[in-house]
């Protein structure tokens, strides 16, 4: 469902996705990993399309569309999820508000009715239920005054809301505790665990895909996959660091 | 005998940053009406003045001047926004006696080539008064939005509490906006806090608002409304404020 090709991406001018190749399939959970400064996080905002971010060879297709030719918001009317490593505070929006106006634009997008206040507030609920975040912070503004731990949640809380078709999750697991790192876990699974859904899951560590078991395992490395395998691979990561299994690659 | 009136100039403090031309095609008449508003020891005083493309042509002067005297332990509230005409001027002067308080809330928007303006004075006669303003400017095109704020606090005036806020916020190239804090204290007891900050959107809380499915419009509504919404925080009648909110917002999406 989520086709990148050849993808060549600079900021500044600076180089940074050189000729970068991955194909998802529906139902799929496809995880990136990567040493520092490989382009992680790079591909993620080139997928979600931060301005700054040029693409300059290659394609994106994503449900049989050119994503790269959509702009960030209608991406995300198209059902692509974008969860930040660092997330977004914004002073003087609460979280009810933002969502709700999302959501909406993103069913308008797609010409679906608008969600009344009341049935907003009943799925709102229904997913921070499931993040085990007290509804209070979805009142409060956006982010703002957020522990590390809170804004991941919260970020899962928006992803249950958006039910979006494909997720790029970027380093959600940073900043979690054992037990944060398993609620949001079980929510990204609860969430996106679908036949018709597919997420690439961008991380640093095993611990994550030990709740969210991956399908496929990618190690990106200078702007490329340098490798794919299954579950096995993060673990052999783990065990012997990036150093030793690009070696053998 | 009527005294012939000398218009202000730019070299004139209050009026350095307005469109003193634009004088010029108002009725002159009542350049020096003044509006004067008593509040009487222990009484509250709430006004609201929205000059809106509802009541002023685009070519407009628009001058509103205030004079408020406080009497121990009153209250005024002014809320304002300030969304049309060539030149929108809001003057207060505000004397308080002692335990008084004034709350400022204002707004200005606008774009094309005009100037939207509060100018306030607050004259800290006696102890124990306190005084708030919070002024938010959005301008763009060739718009300017002034916040001049003077606060004198004579020398018995201790336990004075007078606070300032302005921020603007700029939407375009060529906009522009001004702040002037003026403070002059004599008192040695007092608390006066003044801010001013001028910025534009915050691109990556519009790049995550796209990526949650808001168009660049809806998200430079919702952020702007966030950003003028602490002018009238204090204005606790909802309709009022809902109002004034949603005239400001109009004006907004009417033009950009």
């Amino acid at each position: 469902m989520l086709k990148i090709e050849n993808l060549h991406a600079e900021i500044d001018g600076k180089a940074i996705l050189k000729g970068l190749t991955l194909e998802v399939q529906p139902g799929e959970v496809h995880a990136i990993m990567g040493p520092n400064g490989a382009g992680k996080s790079t591909l993620a905002y080139v997928l979600g399309g931060r301005p700054g971010y040029e693409v300059t060879e290659g394609s994106v297709t994503f449900g049989g569309k050119d994503l790269l030719d959509l702009e960030p918001h209608e991406r995300a009317a198209a059902g692509l999820f974008l969860g930040f490593q660092y997330p977004v505070e914004i002073p003087g929006v609460s979280n009810v508000q933002f969502l709700r106006e999302a959501l909406n634009a993103q069913r308008e997008e797609r010409g679906e009715e608008k969600l009344t206040g009341g049935e907003f507030l009943k799925l709102a609920k229904e997913k921070a239920g499931l993040l085990k975040l007290d509804m209070d912070m979805l009142k409060r503004h956006v982010n703002v005054g957020f522990s590390g731990g809170e804004k991941k949640r919260a970020e899962m809380v928006q992803m249950g809301i958006l039910d979006p078709q494909f997720a790029v999750l970027d380093e959600t697991d940073s900043g979690l505790d054992i037990d944060a790192l398993r609620v949001v876990g079980d929510g990204i699974n609860a969430i996106m665990r679908q036949p018709d859904k597919g997420v690439l899951l961008i991380t640093h560590y095993q611990r994550l895909l030990e709740v969210v078991k991956p399908d496929k395992v990618s190690i990106l490395s200078d702007g490329r996959i340098v490798r794919t395998g299954g579950p096995e691979l993060a673990m052999q990561l783990e065990e012997e660091g990036y150093d030793r299994v690009m070696e053998t690659a | 005998m009527t005294e012939a009136l000398i218009l202000p100039t730019t070299r004139d403090e209050a009026w350095r940053y307005s469109d003193v031309a634009a004088l010029e095609g108002m009725d002159l008449s009542t350049f020096d009406d003044w509006r004067d508003i008593e509040v009487p020891a222990g009484e509250s005083f709430r006004d609201v003045i929205a000059i809106t493309d509802e009541n002023t042509g685009p070519d407009e002067t628009v001058l509103h001047r205030l004079r408020v005297r406080l009497g121990e332990g009153a209250r005024c509230e002014l809320f304002g926004l300030i969304a049309a005409g060539r030149l929108g001027r809001v003057e207060v002067v505000v004397t308080l006696a002692r335990g008084s308080h004034f709350e400022l809330g204002g707004v200005t928007v606008g774009g094309r080539e005009t100037t939207r303006e509060f100018v306030t004075r607050m004259a800290h006669e006696e102890p124990e008064a306190t005084s708030n303003q919070t002024v938010r400017s959005v301008h763009w095109g060739k718009g300017t939005g002034n916040f001049l704020g003077r606060i004198d606090v004579v020398r018995n005036a201790q336990k004075t509490d007078a606070a300032q806020s302005f921020k603007g916020l700029l939407l375009e190239k060529g906009a522009s906006v001004n702040s002037v804090p003026q403070l002059e204290i004599f008192a040695d007891d007092v608390k006066c806090a003044h801010g001013a900050a001028i910025g534009q959107l915050d691109e990556s809380a519009r790049f995550y608002m796209a990526s949650r499915g808001l168009s660049p419009d809806l998200s430079r509504r919702l952020l702007v409304q966030a950003f003028i919404g602490d002018a009238f925080v204090a204005l606790d009648d909802e309709e009022q404020r809902e109002a004034l909110m949603q005239a400001a917002l109009d004006k907004l999406d009417r033009h950009l």
